[in-house]
């Protein structure tokens, strides 16, 4: 360590449910370089300081999704978050909000995933076909329909955004629902009424109160909030019109 | 899928809601204008505008029977489901209650819009 290395204080929420009652923060002094992410400082933390700390991560490029934490309060991915940006401040990191705490910085997922599977996130055929059929084809404006929102990567930070998560986590959610609302208008798709019973349920849409947070805070771009308020609208009419024009969706 | 999906009644509300505040953004301003700053200011409008014959005349005639009708309930069920849902951001999860309050109030409100208007004869 050089005599003009910069030290950064990284206040980290520690939680070990084994022997902690409550979560507590701890304060590190990291030496760090202009090109650290945060999550560089806590692996830092993890290999230097204390061993025990725990936390997700794999790719270090924001493509995996396993990073996110509450940095400085605003869910964000700390493998592309930078500690230069914080310095000479402290710079606070904590478990994604509205998660239960496994330990220290990982969450239970197990809500989540529930969720993913519920929406059947995979093509439905709208009918068997064969191999002899070839491939399915794509018109660029039927790809246009569906393509941002299929580059979730499931890494929550909507989920920590959204406040009505945080208030009711029964509500399917932001990434669910723009995932869901991928495969409903994908051209190939033909499992939309089944998926449209849970956009209708009371875990559905209706939780959402057009906060925006979500689509703010996603690192891939996608608009999850979009998603959302067109399924608000499609559900609406499916709920007034079903009588008239029965296509599924309905109980 | 999960069993026992139970189907939302949200959007009777968030239709009453949409509505209400479409009509709002549209025409609040205005009306605050015309009834609140012109008409007791006496400037750009008429002085008789809204005098008492003439609302009168515009209450009992049909259109602006619906007009009068469609301002004051749609404004309610806004406002409602506005407060109805503010009420669970701050952390007051009243439930049912607040739901009944809420809704109930821009229900009465309706009822008496829409009864005044009836009875103030066509």
């Amino acid at each position: 360590m050089s005599e003009n290395q910069k030290v950064i204080e990284i206040e980290v929420l520690r939680y070990h449910p084994e022997k902690d009652n409550e979560p507590y923060q701890q304060v590190f002094e990291v030496p760090f370089t202009d090109d650290m992410s945060v999550l560089q400082g806590v692996q830092y933390i993890k290999d230097y300081l204390d061993g025990s700390l725990s936390f997700r991560w794999s790719c270090r490029m924001a493509i995996c999704g396993s990073c996110g934490m509450m940095i400085n309060g605003i869910p964000s991915l700390s493998c592309q978050t930078f500690l230069r940006d914080y310095y000479p401040a402290r710079v606070r990191v904590e478990a994604l909000a509205h998660f239960p705490i496994e330990r220290d910085l990982v969450i239970g997922l197990e809500g989540f995933i529930e969720k993913l599977e519920s929406i059947q996130p995979y093509i439905i055929p709208k009918e068997a076909r064969t191999l002899a059929q070839g491939e399915y084809l794509q018109t660029p404006e039927q790809l246009g329909a569906y393509e941002q929102f299929s580059s979730c990567i499931n890494c929550l930070l909507c989920y920590a955004a959204c406040p009505q998560f945080g208030l009711n986590p029964s509500f399917i959610g932001p990434a669910a629902t723009a995932l869901l609302h991928r495969y409903n208008v994908d051209s190939r798709d033909g499992g939309k009424a089944e998926r449209m019973e849970l956009i209708n349920s009371e875990q559905g849409v209706f939780n959402c109160t057009a906060v925006g947070y979500c689509s703010e805070v996603c690192p891939k771009g996608v608009d999850p909030a979009n998603a959302v308020n067109q399924n608000k609208t499609n559900s609406a009419a499916d709920y007034f019109l079903r009588f008239l024009a029965p296509k599924g969706g309905a109980k | 899928m999960k069993p026992g999906l139970k189907r939302s009644n949200a959007p009777i509300f968030w239709a009453l809601f949409g509505a209400g505040g479409m009509l709002s953004a549209l025409l609040g301003p205005m009306l605050v204008f015309i009834t609140g700053l012109a008409i007791p200011l006496g400037i750009l409008l008429p002085a008789d505008t809204m005098s008492y014959p003439k609302m009168l005349a515009f209450a009992q005639n049909f259109i602006g029977k619906s007009f009068i009708l469609a301002i004051i309930a749609l404004f309610l069920w806004h406002a409602a489901h506005r407060i109805f849902h503010s009420l669970h951001d701050i952390g007051i999860h009243a439930g049912t209650g607040a739901k009944l309050l809420c809704y109930g109030l821009a229900m009465l409100g309706t009822v008496l819009a829409a009864y005044a208007l009836l009875v103030i004869g066509f």
